[in-house]
């Protein structure tokens, strides 16, 4: 008896630690693979093409410029709309709605943090650029709607959600003490808010939005629905733009049949997982920078 | 006694420990300034609360609390958990204002106002009061900004007003010397009992007409909760206090008077010493001699 159990304990050690080399195993493996195929790319062409912003395959020209500017353009758009309003409704729905309201809003934003891209696409395509072009109109700039702007909108409402939803929870976290001892001082609810509960959620706050970064810079589907595709340097919120993501969904079809595309491709690829990645890391970093000042 | 037994206990009445005879004179704690029972009795009242109710939801949490403590006096509330001694230190500031369904009837005065009228300013009744609270909890801000906090909100900005508000509150909560080199530093790098001293720092910076403690020692070590004690004898000088605590021992030690809650109501108060050697109600004598609660 007392041998079976231990032996069953150590199985399930050895199944546990199988299983986080097969999840770390497969992630390595994803990224040696992309820079394995991005090699010929790297090797076999001046860096300044693939940092340079022609982009014509058919010449040879892989520029990949364009599309990191579109991704950051359209990434840092969704972002600026959606960060300071999220921010706000989960600061409202923490430190002044009733715990009824906040109990009705929970799941519903869950529903919605789980609503697939190719809605939110749809929903873009059939009411956000009409509306830019609408507003293009009303301004007397000349767009067709799939733009820079329907582009951050849609991906904005769609990153809304999950922003939300984790801010939230980490506003949540706020010891009670702390609201407490603030407002027992004579700090209003808002002015609590401000200069405590803010202050000590700061750290998961930018885990939060740095999370909603690396989803909104990956996000493909609705991106790609909107922003038009064209690829040129995104200059005016009315103007298409066109990032990695969409190009990789875009043109991977043609890959075989275009001599180099492959490795361009795969050093777009390679570009969108490191970008990710780097921001990640910088915000673990600046939250244990954080952690240590108190 | 058999302690899942419920004592029997005749029907509580509040009753106030007779006052003393003229000349009569106690001297209430080995330590600190010896207060007579005349002083105490008369002091002018700070805080003075009649017929007090307290529902959350249907739930009546008190009785039919009155109670009065007089200026410059230690009043401490004891009783076993969920009596409701908590829940009526959080009436004295209004903090039951903050849990939803909660409603209040009866009258608590602080100094002339009544703070349950209609047209009290509840922020304003706040800055005039200081809290501890059981667990410390230093805002996530230096340490200076820590005791800075209640005059900033306040609105004060005046630099010199602040530093003096600061070293003062400092001074008083003995933390001073220990501190005033790291100013600046957070106040979550202090040890447990130092961050506790900070909280009472902050809730003295804005000179508060009355002081409400729960269970500010609960979570510290002998050797700090001494220092607060001592800390508490000092502060009787230049404010009221009212105190919550689980420690029978610690009523005995800081307050001038004593008041005994059991499920909500108000079973006894009186002086202090009389209430821990000759408690007029036999629940009171239970309690305090550890046979129930």
């Amino acid at each position: 008896m007392r041998v079976d159990r231990r032996w069953g304990d150590a199985a399930v050690t050895v199944l546990a630690r199988g299983a986080l080399f097969l999840v770390f195993g497969l992630a390595l493996v994803l990224g040696l693979t992309l820079l394995l195929r991005a090699c010929p790319m790297l090797g076999s062409l001046e860096r300044s093409t693939l940092l340079g912003s022609a982009w014509a395959p058919a010449q040879g020209s892989f520029g990949l410029r364009t599309f990191l500017a579109g991704s950051l353009a359209v990434t840092v758009l969704a972002l600026g709309l959606s960060v300071p309003l999220c921010l706000l409704s989960a600061l409202y729905l923490s430190e002044h709605a009733s715990r009824r309201l906040r109990e009705r809003v929970q799941p519903v934003l869950d529903v919605a943090a789980g609503v697939p891209s190719v809605v939110f696409g749809l929903f873009g395509v059939m009411f956000v650029v009409p509306g830019v072009a609408a507003l293009g109109r009303l301004l007397g700039v000349p767009t067709t709607g799939y733009s820079l702007l329907a582009g951050g909108l849609v991906l904005a409402l769609m990153a809304a959600p999950f922003t939300l939803s984790v801010a939230l929870d980490v506003l949540l976290a706020v010891p009670m003490g702390l609201r407490e001892t603030a407002l027992a001082m004579g700090a209003t609810r808002w002015e609590t808010a401000w200069h405590v509960v803010l202050r000590e959620a700061r750290g998961g706050l930018l885990v939060a939005v740095v999370m909603g970064f690396a989803r909104a810079f990956g996000e493909t589907l609705a991106v790609m629905m909107v922003v038009g595709n064209v690829a040129v340097l995104p200059t005016s919120l009315f103007g298409p733009a066109y990032p990695l993501s969409a190009l990789l969904a875009n043109t991977y079809g043609e890959m075989m049949s275009i001599p180099r595309m492959e490795g361009a491709l795969m050093s777009a690829a390679l570009l969108l997982f490191l970008a990710t990645g780097a921001v990640s890391c910088a915000a673990t970093l600046v939250l244990r920078r954080m952690r240590r000042l108190g | 006694m058999d302690l899942n037994e419920r004592p029997v206990i005749p029907e509580p009445v509040p009753t106030i420990t007779e006052p003393p005879r003229a000349g009569e004179a106690h001297i209430l704690s080995q330590q600190g300034t010896p207060l007579t029972d005349r002083a105490a009795l008369e002091a002018p009242t700070m805080v003075s609360v009649k017929d007090l109710n307290l529902f959350y939801g249907r739930k009546q949490a008190l009785h039919g609390i009155n109670l009065e403590v007089g200026k410059n006096t230690v009043m401490a509330l004891i009783g076993p958990s969920g009596c409701g001694k908590s829940t009526l230190l959080r009436c004295i500031n209004r903090m039951n204002d903050l849990i939803d369904n909660v409603r209040i009837d009866g009258h608590v005065r602080v100094g002339q106002s009544d703070i349950y009228a209609p047209d009290v300013d509840v922020i304003g009744l706040r800055m005039r009061m200081g809290m501890v609270f059981q667990k410390s909890n230093p805002f996530p801000k230096s340490i200076y900004e820590n005791v800075a906090y209640g005059l900033r909100v306040q609105g004060v900005k005046n630099r010199a007003v602040l530093d003096e508000a600061v070293e003062r509150s400092l001074i008083s909560a003995g933390l001073w010397d220990e501190v005033k080199d790291r100013l600046n530093e957070s106040g979550l790098g202090l040890s447990g009992g130092q961050q506790q001293r900070l909280c009472i720092a902050r809730a003295l910076a804005v000179k508060p007409e009355v002081l409400l403690m729960d269970e500010p020692c609960s979570a510290l070590d002998p050797l700090a909760t001494s220092r607060i004690e001592e800390l508490i004898f000092e502060l009787k000088r230049d404010f009221t206090i009212v105190i919550v605590t689980h420690n029978m021992q610690q009523a005995a030690r800081v307050s001038d008077f004593t008041a005994f809650f059991w499920m909500g109501k108000l079973i006894e108060v009186g002086l202090t010493e009389k209430l821990f050697t000759n408690p007029r109600e036999r629940m009171t004598e239970d309690y305090i001699s550890g046979r129930f609660g």
